[in-house]
């Protein structure tokens, strides 16, 4: 598919598949199009052309808010809701026109992302960047998404906040079967949690498999040079 | 009860202008550089007034409905073009926003009218221009700063809402749920002069129409009851214009797959 942004291509003649119940990490240099991949996967956007396929078939067929409760979004900057990290959650059931199906409680919810049970009465506006991002992602769980994709979810958070993140990302889709696609900067974390990595770069498809071979022995050159080059910490932070 | 009204010939006229100079003297004196907008402003007043001044004459004299609906048109059309003159976003936006923005006000102001012309007052003929017209112009002169108020605060509170409401959409939400809250503040924002304005009406101002059918020789308990009709009515109209600027325009905001367009194409 072919994706444009503001009249410039981001993303071009791109084909790549990702493996159903994997953490797939996107990963390449800024500008590379990672975002305006993962923004077409729930239709936030719509690609200029071709087709994104779920379960085989086209997105494009489904209702679109049907599907967004199946392909939940973690976005780079957690944004909450006014009032309480429960109101944050509980609005989620209520948006669909009729309730979800069985919608996980307030305490399934935050227990899923390792929160404590006593933050469901926090004004949710007022936690740290790190626990906006699991409420962000306890409220995208209050669908029951059989997906998530999860915008560098860590950009804003220090290193160690970040790590405890990823092991819980990891640890929910060990435990829950979800699907994680997720975007990333940062190698160490691609490392860490998936089991597929995806290399883009000036909107083109570098390489794609799974990520032991990825990172140990990538197939180009020039994922090659850009795992290297993290290694030596040159990675954006 | 009606007394004389003091006569105001061009020689009176002549003298008022004085108190235009006074504002032109005083922003040469300071260099505020506002001497010749005062002139022109000053000139295209007299021009105007007197203009419609002869306009009203003929149209009180001719007495016909398509003639007093034409004018009462011509009046939302010119109050359209106004509210959206100044609205940010470049052509595309003001084309977008124009239509949205006649219709709510011709609604607004229509269904306004239509109940005070009929019900309140019982003008007969309901057309007499005598009425509607000065009624109308009143309405839609607020009906006009709400819709630009409603339409500005709107686009405001779309662009700097961008991350709520992708993440309301990205959650199942529709465009309405979505823009909820931008929509809610920009009709608060738009409702806030009226709502003032009610709150001091006879206490620190003395309404146009007050003043004028007192000085014109009427009994201050009948014009405050026509006041008291107006600043309904004022309310009513603005209430009903900004709810439909911004119940419509927030729609243009999303694309039919429930997308939030990029500020860029609004």
């Amino acid at each position: 598919m072919n994706q444009d942004k503001a009249g410039r291509r981001v993303l071009s003649d791109l084909s790549v598949s990702l493996p159903k119940g994997g953490f797939s990490t996107l990963i390449g240099p800024s500008g590379a199009g990672k975002t305006s991949l993962l923004r077409l996967l729930n239709r936030l956007d719509d690609p200029a052309s071709g087709t994104v396929c779920f379960m085989g078939r086209p997105i494009a067929d489904a209702p679109v808010r049907a599907l967004r409760r199946e392909v939940g979004f973690v976005f780079q900057t957690p944004s909450m809701f006014p009032g309480t990290v429960a109101q944050n959650l509980l609005i989620v059931p209520t948006l669909g026109g009729q309730a979800a199906a069985d919608p996980p409680s307030v305490g399934e919810a935050l227990r899923q992302v390792e929160l404590d049970t006593d933050f469901e009465h926090r004004i949710a506006a007022e936690l740290s960047g790190g626990e906006k991002q699991r409420v962000a992602l306890a409220r995208a769980l209050m669908t029951r998404p059989r997906i998530l994709l999860l915008d560098e979810p860590t950009a804003a958070l220090d290193p160690e906040v970040a790590e405890q993140l990823m092991l819980t990302l990891r640890r929910l889709r060990e435990d829950s079967g979800l699907t994680i696609v997720m975007v990333t900067h940062r190698l160490s974390e691609a490392r860490l949690a998936s089991t597929y990595a995806v290399m883009l770069e000036a909107g083109r498809l570098v390489e794609a498999g799974p990520a032991d071979r990825f990172f140990s022995t990538p197939a180009t050159a020039r994922t090659r040079e850009f795992i290297t080059a993290g290694r030596q910490g040159s990675e954006p932070a | 009860m009606t007394t004389p009204t003091i006569e105001i010939g061009w020689a009176r006229l002549a003298l008022a202008s004085a108190l235009i100079m006074v504002a032109i003297a005083l922003s040469a004196w300071q260099r505020l550089g506002l001497a010749k907008s005062l002139a022109i402003g000053a000139i295209r007043a007299l021009v105007q007034l007197t203009l419609i001044g002869y306009v009203l004459v003929w149209l009180f004299n001719t007495n016909r409905w398509y003639l007093v609906l034409g004018v009462l048109l011509l009046m939302v059309l010119t109050a359209t073009l106004a509210a959206t003159a100044r609205s940010p976003g470049g052509r595309p936006a003001r084309r977008r926003l124009r239509p949205i923005c006649f219709v709510s006000i011709l609604l607004g102001s229509s269904l306004t009218i239509a109940y005070v012309g009929a019900v309140v007052i019982d003008v007969t003929p309901w057309y007499n221009p005598r009425y509607l017209i000065p009624l109308f112009g009143m309405i839609v002169g607020n009906a006009m700063n709400g819709a630009a108020l409603a339409a500005g605060r709107l686009q405001s509170e779309m662009a700097s809402g961008r991350a709520q409401i992708e993440a309301y959409l990205a959650l199942g939400a529709s465009p309405q749920q979505a823009s909820a809250e931008p929509a809610r503040r920009a009709t608060i924002a738009a409702m806030i002069p009226t709502i003032n304005s009610l709150a001091v009406v006879g206490v620190v101002s003395l309404p146009g129409m007050m003043t004028g059918q007192i000085l014109a020789g009427s009994a201050p308990t009948l014009a405050v009851r026509y006041q008291i009709v107006v600043v309904f009515m004022l309310a009513a109209a603005t209430a009903l214009t900004a709810t439909g600027i911004v119940q419509w325009y927030r729609r243009s905001f999303f694309t039919s797959a429930a997308q939030l367009l990029p500020p860029i194409q609004l």
